[in-house]
């Protein structure tokens, strides 16, 4: 199989594995978020669930990372690669008559998310990390001991006007990244063959609910805290 | 109608090339491009100037040789034809008209519009055939069942003339629509099993030696091909070349 990973198609192969492992951690991710918008006390129980299980902490988490980091790293290396594969530019290209601007512009919707995804690690998950393994608090208590911090952290984050407006284009640009994207992870392993226009609309439908549920949470948030 | 060109102009394979303007006048909009390329020509070479080379034959859509990228599109703006089947009446008195050749790392200038595409050749050579008793009892090949649905994806597949407007057009320069039409001929009909492993295999191992760029699904080459070869090829390569890979590694 090494020959096969090395081949131009299983890279494709690789990448659209890498997408398909975001795809459903964005689902799991969005399930536990939307909580937060029905009940304080379900979100802070999944909360605490997540953050403090052993098998997710130390079996998920570090594949989530790597499936991340392999993501984009494989994204810049397949366009340069491809870049170099025409010397010479057109003068003169028209490329809006034959594909979608999403589809030629996945490396700079990446570029924003993976800007994000920085932004993300420094608003919660550096935090978090401080918090239950440096100062070794896994209580996931307030500071004052009365219930669970997560909610709390959660609704004071999304008090900036700016952090909220940053993260609302964030998951936009996400949408138009998934609006290529979702069908092209598809495409690439061979599973549309038969069934390209389903594949479409599924995609479509994915990639704008479930960004639109995290930039429903944020702004929830925002206006109710 | 009266057009100003903008051409891409190169001595040779060694030449930096430049894009050159030329005026032209009084074209009929019944005018194929090529004839009017012809009537550049004419007014090039009366006045001493060497002529624009570009690739055609049978000016007629089947063999493939034509590949002017006209306007920032392969073929130009027309669809399902080819650079000698697309008309002058897609074009206005008094426009514009960039022309360029086919771009890509894989396909190299050799003259003015003229690229060298014998990279297509060599992916062809690596598998894009069968074997066929010829010992002089060679079997009729109606005498293999093969379903209606199947014999018209293969021949879709086979419409491919290997234009290399798929790579032209693609901002990666893939060859994957070609490959993957080659690839699919064979692999929807029972002839081409004995060979399906080790074709898949060496057509793409070829592929990526001549340099191609690797498809991001963008579906460029599909609206460009003249022929409608579908990205669902692109789709059963995949598939194939993975099926391959777990039979022999
Ligand atoms: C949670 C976040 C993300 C999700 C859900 C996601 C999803 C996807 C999907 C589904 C594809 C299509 C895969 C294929 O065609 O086989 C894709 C491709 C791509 N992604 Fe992402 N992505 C994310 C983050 C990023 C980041 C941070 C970058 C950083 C630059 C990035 C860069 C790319 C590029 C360049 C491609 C096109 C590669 C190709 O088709 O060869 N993505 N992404
Ligand atoms: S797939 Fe279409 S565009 Fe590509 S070489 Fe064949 S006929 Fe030309
Ligand atoms: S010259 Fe033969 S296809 Fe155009």
């Amino acid at each position: 199989m090494s020959g096969f990973f090395n081949s131009s198609i299983g890279r494709k192969y690789a990448m659209a594995f890498s997408a398909f492992f975001l795809i459903i951690f964005l689902v799991i991710h969005l399930a536990v978020n939307i909580t937060s918008v029905f009940s304080e006390d379900v979100f802070n129980d999944l909360s605490h669930f997540m953050g403090t299980n052993p098998l997710i902490q130390f079996g998920l988490q570090p594949i989530l990372i790597f499936g991340v980091v392999f993501h984009f790293v494989m994204g810049f290396v397949l366009e340069a690669k491809n870049k170099s594969a025409r010397n010479i530019k057109y003068a003169r290209n028209n490329g809006a008559a034959n594909s979608t601007w999403m589809s030629r512009n996945m490396i700079y919707s990446g570029l924003v998310i993976l800007a994000f995804i920085v932004l993300h690690f420094i608003d919660f998950w550096i935090p978090e990390l401080n918090t239950k393994y440096v100062q070794g608090d896994m209580s996931g208590l307030l500071a004052d001991g009365e219930g669970f911090r997560y909610f709390e952290e959660l609704q004071h984050k999304f008090v900036n006007p700016l952090r909220v407006g940053a993260y609302v284009i964030a998951f936009i640009l996400l949408a138009l990244h998934l609006l290529h994207g979702f069908t092209s992870a598809f495409q690439s392993v061979g599973a549309t063959m038969g069934r390209q226009k389903a594949m479409k609309n599924i995609g479509k439908a994915y990639s704008i609910l479930i960004p639109l549920g995290f930039i429903v949470v944020a702004l929830f948030h925002h206006f109710n805290h | 109608m009266n057009l100003t060109l903008k051409i891409w102009r190169q001595k040779g394979p060694q030449d930096k090339g430049k894009m050159v303007d030329y005026k032209v006048s009084d074209i009929s909009e019944h005018m194929s491009f090529l004839e009017m390329m012809d009537v550049l020509n004419e007014q090039l070479v009366n006045s001493g100037e060497e002529p624009v080379a570009f690739d055609h034959d049978c000016r007629e859509g089947i063999c493939g040789m034509c590949s002017l990228h006209i306007n920032g599109e392969a073929h130009g703006p027309d669809r399902g034809i080819t650079t000698c089947q697309l008309h002058m009446r897609m074009f206005k008195d008094g426009d514009t008209i960039t022309i360029e050749p086919w771009r890509a790392k894989a396909f190299p200038v050799i003259k003015d519009l003229v690229v060298d595409r014998s990279a297509f050749e060599r992916i062809q050579q690596a598998g894009g055939y069968i074997s066929v008793n010829t010992s002089g009892n060679t079997q009729d090949a109606n005498s293999i069942p093969i379903s209606k649905h199947a014999a018209d994806e293969a021949m879709d597949a086979a419409a491919c003339i290997g234009c290399g407007a798929c790579v032209a057009s693609c901002k990666n320069s893939s060859a994957m629509l070609f490959v993957g039409a080659k690839v699919s001929q064979f692999a929807l009909l029972p002839q081409g099993q004995v060979e399906a492993t080790d074709r898949v295999k060496n057509m793409v191992a070829q592929m990526d030696l001549e340099g191609f760029g690797n498809c991001t699904n963008t579906g460029a080459c599909e609206v460009e091909c003249p022929k409608g070869i579908t990205l669902e090829n692109i789709a059963r390569m995949n598939r194939e070349l993975f099926k391959a890979s777990l039979i022999k590694f």
